[in-house]
């Protein structure tokens, strides 16, 4: 089994509160060299081996995501681009 | 089979004395075995077993004639009327809010939940009532802020409304804050379930979320002091709370219990398997065989004891009707949770867990059940008479800007930033939602026209000058705050917030405590129908103000026939009830102007009292009185303030009085109610003060303008302030809370 | 006639619209479970408010993928009237009925609180017998009433603007103050506020019931009245 990292984060260009209010909160901590904090969502999802990228994109496209107002990535140690055929 | 070995664990490593081993050993005939003295350190933890608190709780009045279930249950069940009752219970959850505010919050909300559903009834409402430190102070506005987004985050999403509730500050609290919340719920009476099992043979069916290493311990936590690195050390203890799956609960317990195959259930809260077993089967005078390899886990390789103490949320455990099993499993499938029988009722009232084909525990229910009870020393604190000494003097305050101050001090301040991030109307039922008066009001739609009121209060700073009128004062004003919206109290539940009762003067206050609520109920004969003691409520700043919290519910005949707080009509007559003489004494006045926390709280005469809320009620149902409101901390000022803020509406008044001006201003008595009239109806305001007993009735002045102005007995004004600059001060937590 | 209000895990506003659709206006009302799929003869399916499925991924999403949502679709595509109100609005968006997207409220706090809004667009079913302009007050009570959509899907969907926050009144800092918007043909609309807590002149406004009023009077007069009034034509173009 491998596991598959998907981040998934507000579009540029969309309001990203939560992440305005983590970076308020890291200058009120004397952090306040930080210029800019995005807030996202990290889903860990366990496949078989053979799970392939397109399939996750997919996931990501249909349902872990939403395409209006979120992007995403996908963080993993290897995975085929294609279903082994 | 394997025998049960004995115990290698001393005592004191599950927080029990030594003596406490001796009975443990005498009840068993035996020596525990190590997960056995495990179980015996959660279900005799103060948290648990009332060992110290309950052989005083007795004297409180527990009997009412339309009481349908008093305490000893999960909670109190009162009759409505025409087939309808509600349940309600007030809890503690203030250690684990300590230590992770959001998740302890938001899991206390669950848990006093479920309790209601355990009486087989629909949660319907929800009030809290939450002490923090100083909102100034940076820690005390992290801590605050976390606790009332975990209430928001459970009880939005679970569906059941929060209508009411109180905040108040003071330093004391900054390490410790206290969050209490009550439950209210809406049963047929023929629909009332219990907890105490029966019918051996008959399934025990575990239902709900899976169990995982959440809360191991966390009841004996709750009776431990917090310590300086608990904070960071104890978060293994707190519960992560699933609203989601605590509505699919309701829901599927609900269904359940309509088909009328629940022989009993409860809630798996505190010491989670160990106590729902030990308590149904000791309550029922049965046994229980339980196979902890059957209960639904979340994790793999738990070990027998974390499984039977688990404090997961979101769990119920019901005994069926033998034969059921699988068609009250399938509704909680339907629901998308877990159900599975892990065991069965026994005849021979011994509770015999095994775990993997052998035997882990097997006692006598009551002996978990039941811990021994204790009569600490108690002693009155030496230094107590010295603060009611009041000073001679005070410096002189400009009283407009006083009662502004008053109106922006955290206790009096409208809480609306924190309501409205409560959903206080979900259930259509909120006809008075938080803020507009003392009381929230909730319709009965399946029972029209009634309708229930509910409310919250207590006041720890009197308590610490004078627990016992303290008490007192805090049943009178809930009373109050019911009888302001014209409602009849049914009964009482209360949450009494304590530091260590094993030091003597801690344990005399809560002693008088006690003693307060005894009185205050037995006079207004109103029934404790439950309720819960927090001790161990210190931190190393030292000990919380001592805290007794009551919630009171009562009834509505007809919600047409309601009042609030707001002033209504220009031209209606202001009207002040009530004689008793305001005073200085341990007032918020003294201790936001002056920072001075003195004097010795009044001794409220409830017979006057009672006739007061009386004449109140009748005023309001009758339909002659516009709004009414009592006058409670920063005294008549602020509450001639809060009506017309409410009405946006000003008026102008005259205090005749023969004290210093900011005593008539701002001193407080209790049995004092503001109510506004229409001018033609003053003689029948009149006649019925008259009627009840020769109340005393003021004329203060009329509602008209968009100031409020109150003037002395020479006429010369002593506040004039708009109403727009006092909605802007009284509205101040808006940039604590939102 | 007979509505059919959905019910999620998690739909906690289900038992309130059924309240007032059954007992305040006497309506027929079936309660339609996400396990299921069909939509057994109803005249218009009404989406409650609640945590659906506890809007865990985002709000909405999940409750999307649900067994009813095909039956829902071909439903909506068939004309009939469809409503969702605050979780159902944000199922109805994220199920790709409707535009655009809910962002978290810009306070990041729930918001419970009566709103004034104006009606935007007469040419929906549930809005065809109002007036364009028309204030109706009616709370909210949402964490994700947001609404987003990119500049040109904005303009594109003005037309499908049906509720507006008044000035002053945007709870949650929505996009253009949308409240309540509808698809291209006007029979799915979605809304924020809750009608069902305004129907009862105990809870403060009755402005909630016209929502309901004009949809039964849509469907219950469609046979008896050849031409409705100038909406109709128009909402299923």
């Amino acid at each position: 089994m491998t596991t598959v990292r998907v981040v998934i984060t507000l579009k540029p260009g969309v309001l990203d509160a939560q992440g305005q209010a983590v970076r308020q909160g890291l200058h009120a901590l004397g952090y306040e060299g930080v210029s800019e904090v995005r807030v996202g969502k990290h889903i860990e999802i366990t496949m078989p081996d053979e799970a392939s990228v397109d399939e996750i994109s997919a996931m990501c496209d249909r349902f872990l995501a939403n395409p209006l107002i979120e992007e995403w990535k996908i963080e993993t140690d290897a995975l085929p681009s294609r279903r082994p055929s | 089979m394997r025998t049960l070995s004995p115990s290698t664990l001393s005592p004191e490593a599950v927080g029990l004395t030594r003596s406490e081993y001796d009975e443990i050993v005498r009840r068993l005939g035996r020596d525990p075995t190590p997960l056995e003295l495990k179980l015996f350190g959660v279900m005799w933890s103060e948290h648990c077993g009332y060992k110290h608190s309950k052989l005083t709780l007795q004297s409180l009045p527990s009997s009412a004639p339309h009481l349908l279930q008093g305490p000893g249950e999960n909670a109190g069940v009162i009759d409505i009327g025409d087939g309808w009752a509600v349940a309600f219970k007030m809890e503690s959850h203030n250690h684990p809010s300590a230590v992770d505010p959001y998740n302890g919050a938001a899991t206390g909300i669950g848990g006093i939940i479920r309790d209601i559903l355990s009486m087989g009834a629909r949660p319907i409402a929800l009030v809290d009532s939450l002490r923090f430190g100083p909102l100034t102070d940076p820690k005390s506005r992290r801590i605050a802020t976390g606790i009332v987004a975990g209430i928001a985050a459970y009880g939005n999403c679970v569906g059941v409304p929060t209508v009411a509730g109180e905040i108040l500050c003071d330093p004391g609290y900054r390490d410790n804050p206290l969050v209490n919340v009550a439950c209210l719920g809406l049963l047929r009476h023929n629909r009332i379930a219990r907890s105490r099992a029966a019918g051996p043979g008959n399934p025990v069916l575990y239902a709900g979320a899976r169990t995982g290493r959440d809360g191991i311990g966390g009841a004996a936590f709750a009776s431990e002091e917090l310590h300086e690195a608990s904070e960071h050390e104890d978060r293994a203890s707190v519960q992560i709370g699933d609203p989601l799956a605590g509505k699919l609960l309701i829901e599927a317990t609900l269904e359940a219990l309509g088909t009328g195959d629940v022989v009993a259930l409860q809630d798996m809260g505190a010491a989670g398997l160990t106590c729902a077993t030990s308590e149904m089967s000791a309550r029922g005078g049965v046994g229980m065989i339980i196979d902890l390899d059957r209960v639904p886990l979340r994790e793999t390789s738990m070990r027998a004891d974390e499984i039977f103490r688990s404090e997961s949320q979101e769990r119920m455990l019901l005994v069926v009707r033998s034969g059921s099993e699988n068609r009250i499993s399938s509704i909680f499938r339907r629901w998308g949770l877990q159900a599975a029988v892990i065991g069965y009722v026994t005849a021979d009232r011994e509770l015999r867990v095994e775990y993997r084909d052998s035997p882990v525990v097997s006692l006598p229910p009551y002996a978990l059940a039941e811990a021994p009870a204790y009569r600490p020393a108690a002693c009155e604190p030496p230094e107590l008479a010295e603060q009611w000494i009041m000073p001679d003097v005070l410096p002189t305050v400009d009283p407009g800007s006083a009662l502004m101050s008053l109106l922006r001090g955290s206790d009096v301040a409208a809480k609306r930033a924190v309501f409205e991030q409560y959903d206080h109307m979900v259930q259509i039922r909120t006809v008075v939602p938080p803020g507009g008066a003392g009381a929230a009001v909730l319709r009965i739609h399946e029972s029209p026209p009634k309708a229930v009121a509910i409310t919250v209060d207590g006041n720890g700073r009197l308590c610490a000058l004078d627990p016992y009128r303290g008490a007192k004062l805090a049943v009178a004003e809930a009373a109050a705050n019911l009888a302001c919206v014209g409602a009849e109290p049914l009964g009482v539940t209360d949450c009494l917030n304590f530091g260590n009762p094993e030091d003597p003067e801690v344990f005399w206050t809560f002693r008088q405590a006690v003693m307060g609520i005894t009185d205050a109920c037995r006079a207004l004969q109103i029934p404790v129908v439950g309720g819960n003691v927090s001790f161990y409520n210190e931190s190393p700043e030292g000990l919380v103000p001592p805290t007794p919290v009551v919630a009171m519910v009562g009834l509505v005949r007809d919600v047409a026939q309601i009042a609030t707080q707001s002033f209504k009509t220009e031209g209606d007559v202001v009207v002040l009830l009530g004689s008793s003489a305001p005073d200085l004494a341990a007032s918020y006045f003294l201790e936001l102007i002056h920072g001075l926390s003195r004097g010795r709280p009044t001794d409220v005469d409830l017979t006057t009292h009672a006739s007061i809320l009386a004449a109140v009620r009748e005023a309001i149902v009758s339909g002659l009185v516009r709004s009414a409101h009592d006058c409670s901390d920063g005294g008549i000022a602020v509450a001639l303030a809060e009506s017309a803020i409410a009405g946006r509406v000003g008026v102008a008044v005259t205090l005749p009085y023969d004290h210093r001006a900011e005593v008539a201003l701002f001193g407080e008595a209790p049995s004092r109610v503001v109510v506004s009239v229409s001018p033609d109806r003053l003689p029948d305001l009149q006649i019925l003060a008259a009627n009840h007993g020769g109340i005393e009735l003021v004329v203060l002045g009329r509602i008209g303008g968009s100031r409020l102005s109150i003037a002395g007995p020479d006429a010369r004004p002593m506040i004039d302030l708009s109403i727009e600059e006092m909605s802007d001060a009284y509205e101040s937590l808006r940039e604590v809370f939102s | 006639m007979r509505f059919g209000v959905v019910i999620f895990p998690g739909s906690n506003c289900d038992h309130d619209c059924i309240h007032v659709l059954r007992n305040v206006l006497a309506q027929d009302v079936v309660e339609l479970w996400h396990g299921d799929s069909l939509l057994d003869d109803v005249d218009c399916v009404v989406l409650p408010g609640g945590f659906a499925y506890g809007d865990y991924l985002r709000a909405g999403a999940v409750a999307a993928t649900s067994p009813i949502m095909p039956s829902v679709k071909s439903f909506a595509a068939s004309g009939k009237p469809v409503l969702g109100i605050c979780n159902g609005f944000q199922v109805l968006l994220e199920a790709g009925l409707l535009p655009g997207a809910m962002l978290r409220n810009q306070s990041l706090q729930f918001r419970c609180r009566q709103v004034l809004m104006s009606v935007e667009s007469t040419k929906t079913p549930f809005t065809w017998n109002l007036r364009e302009g028309q204030i109706l007050q009616m709370p909210v009570a949402h964490g994700e009433g947001n609404y987003f959509a990119p500049k040109d899907l904005l303009d594109d969907i003005e037309r499908q603007v049906v509720f507006r926050y008044a000035e002053d009144a945007n709870p949650n800092g929505s996009a253009r103050f949308i409240a309540g918007v509808c698809n291209k043909a006007g029979n799915v609309v979605g809304l924020m506020p809750h009608p069902e807590r305004a129907s009862e002149a105990i809870l403060g406004s009755t402005d909630g019931r016209l929502i309901f009023e004009a949809v039964i009077e849509y469907v219950t007069s469609r046979s008896r009245v050849p031409a409705l009034p100038r909406s109709r034509a128009e909402a299923l173009r």
